[in-house]
């Protein structure tokens, strides 16, 4: 530690110093290659040509109109998704059911199938001729490319992560603090509101944070239910395939860049409300 | 403000936790539940708190059936043994919490917190969060926050259990105070004899979801039923069907015809108690708990002239037969005059 001295480096510090920058220099060029660079291109590539074409991609109507429906899509989708997945997760650890374990499984198929899978046999139900399109078509309700879809889709593939986050922190706070609340009074609903909810707010948070990601940046589900109609079933991400196969490259950058905005804002947004932790 | 759990029978699967349990708490006592683990204690208080719903009995709560009625409804107040303090709120909300969901005014919450942090001695700590107290003013802000909702009855579930021994001997004293002033109707769950004897006005011993033996802890110790409750409450040597406490193993250093000689295995020093392991010349081993002086004259590898003081036998069933100090294992007991050179035994337990 102390240059040129004959003093051992503390246990725990180990390796030399060689070692430990190697290591480092590892780890970050390593995140440099497969994260940085390519986001920094994307960056560079945007405002390669000045603000104006920038300016010009950001106010086209059909990236206004598929940044609508992408901020639609996650506005419907996250807090579905969090009220069903603290509701899961309530169910998962406090309560014994037959076909528990069944369950918990089931929640875990989105991360398990592919996108594209999941968007298929969505079309398989939903489609004209599909299991429960027939019907819906027949009383004027459009699922399959249409905004209903999209919507179906993305709840799909982002249907996990609640109740991941939220399971391990319920199992660790016990039940305790809930019970003590019921022999003070509360209501399941008070306890629910002003004790378990509190206490899991950092995972739901983090949750949540997930889903959002996951449901702006979600395409392959997207973009086979979608039918990808520009200006009217395109979203964000469909939109930047688009621009790219029509050689728009700074249209296709311009609306990447406001996807990353839009989620550095989330992710930055979350941290901040984020209650401070008691005892800190 | 009583308590009457009327034939309780609570079951775990296969595991009988309770059954059949009746017992009744009168108003204004401080009742211990002592017994093992796995005797149900724990079991049956939460039944009367009502966290636990019991396949058959009734509880009755200051008159009112509230068998069916949820916990919350029940006018009980609970302490856990890991404390439940509501980990995201300030001690003040943790005590006025069953104030502020009755939706109490603001002042009348704030006095009776600042009332109740003064009786258990935490003022000052109002503003800080459960994780930054000790785990003795955890336990004492989870005794506000149950108190603060004027509870009929306080039941306590080993509310000592995880705090370390100083801390647990200091917190029993004054639970002891505290119930002196407060007169709540208070049950709480132990497995440590010596806090039930300490604390308790009434023990009630339980074993393998049964209850032993009820009363005050003098009676029990003195006159207990069976050899359970005998051997629970404090240590005794086994001698065949005769069971014997250590500090009524009389030790002389002359026999004097009603005593059985012994040899001196070993001699434990612990302060001013001090243990004399001994062998009787049929083989069989015992105890002897005296004190420092008396024990002075003895050695390892001595024959010293036991004889029991008293002495009690059960028969098969657990009742008592027989309670005398003329066990058949040891001879007869006599009065032994006092000049008899004989070490003086303490009745002491520790």
């Amino acid at each position: 530690m102390r240059s040129g001295s004959s003093v051992p480096a503390a246990p725990g510090h180990g390796g030399s110093r060689a070692g430990r920058y190697s290591l480092r220099t590892i780890a970050l060029a390593y995140l440099a290659l497969i994260l940085v660079l390519p986001v920094a291109m994307v960056f560079y590539r945007t405002f390669e040509n000045g603000l104006q074409p920038v300016l010009q991609a950001l106010t086209d109507p059909m990236t206004l109109h598929a940044l609508y429906l992408t901020v639609l899509i996650a506005a419907i989708t996250v807090p579905l998704n969090t009220v069903f997945g603290v509701f899961c997760a309530l169910l998962l650890v406090r309560r014994a059911f037959p076909g528990k374990s069944f369950l918990s499984v089931l929640i875990d198929v989105p991360f398990a199938v592919s996108p594209v899978v999941v968007g298929l046999s969505l079309v398989l139900v939903y489609g004209r001729t599909g299991w429960l399109g027939g019907f819906l078509a027949e009383n004027g309700i459009r699922v399959i490319f249409a905004w209903p879809s999209m919507v179906l889709a993305t709840i799909f593939v982002s249907l996990p992560f609640v109740v991941r986050e939220v399971v391990p922190v319920l199992q660790e706070i016990g039940v305790e603090q809930d019970q003590a609340a019921h022999t003070l009074g509360a209501t399941p609903w008070q306890t629910f509101r002003r004790v378990t909810l509190p206490a899991i707010r950092a995972g739901v948070t983090y949750g949540v944070i997930l889903t959002t990601a996951r449901a702006l940046g979600e395409f392959g589900a997207v973009s086979i239910v979608s039918g990808k109609i520009a200006g009217q079933t395109s979203t964000l991400t469909v939109h930047v395939e688009e621009r790219f196969q029509q050689f728009d490259l700074v249209g296709a950058y311009t609306s990447s860049l406001v996807l990353a905005v839009i989620a550095l804002v989330i992710v930055l947004g979350m941290t901040l409300l984020r209650p401070k932790e008691a005892g800190q | 403000m009583t308590i009457s759990a009327i034939g309780i029978t609570k079951r775990f699967g296969d595991f009988v936790a309770l059954d059949d349990v009746s017992l009744e708490v009168a108003g204004g006592e401080l009742t211990a539940l002592l017994g093992p683990s796995g005797s149900g204690k724990s079991t049956l208080l939460r039944v009367i708190a009502g966290l636990e719903r019991a396949d058959a009995g009734e509880v009755i709560i200051s008159g009112e059936d509230a068998t069916g009625r949820p916990a919350r409804d029940r006018g009980v107040g609970f302490v856990f043994q890991h404390y439940a303090a509501f980990k995201h709120m300030t001690v003040r909300e943790n005590v006025g919490f069953g104030l502020s969901i009755r939706h109490r005014p603001k002042t009348e919450i704030a006095h009776r917190v600042e009332e109740l942090l003064h009786l258990v001695q935490l003022e000052g700590l109002a503003e800080r969060y459960p994780s930054q107290l000790s785990g003795g003013q955890r336990q004492r802000m989870a005794l506000a926050r149950a108190l603060a909702v004027e509870p009929k009855v306080l039941l306590l579930d080993e509310p000592f259990g995880a705090l370390d021994a100083r801390v647990r001997k200091e917190l029993r004293a004054w639970l002891r105070r505290l119930h002196e002033e407060m007169h709540v109707t208070t049950v709480f769950v132990t497995h440590d004899q010596e806090e039930a004897m300490e604390v308790a006005d009434r023990i009630v011993i339980m074993n393998a979801g049964r209850i032993e033996q009820i009363g005050p802890p003098r009676e029990l110790y003195e006159r207990p039923g069976n050899e359970f409750v005998m051997s629970f409450l404090g240590p005794v040597n086994k001698l065949g069907d005769v069971l014997v406490r250590p500090h009524d193993v009389e030790l002389l250093l002359e026999p004097n015809g009603a005593s059985t000689e012994a040899l001196i295995d070993r001699i434990t020093y612990l302060g001013f108690e001090v243990r004399v392991e001994l062998e009787l010349p049929n083989g069989r081993k015992l105890w002897a708990q005296t004190t420092r002086e008396s024990a002075a004259p003895l050695e390892p590898g001595e024959t010293v002239h036991v004889r029991p003081r008293a002495a009690r036998t059960f028969d098969s069933d657990g009742a008592e037969t027989h309670a005398a100090g003329d066990s058949p294992e040891m001879l007869p007991g006599s009065d032994s005059p006092w000049w008899d050179r004989r070490v003086t035994m303490e009745v002491h337990h520790g």
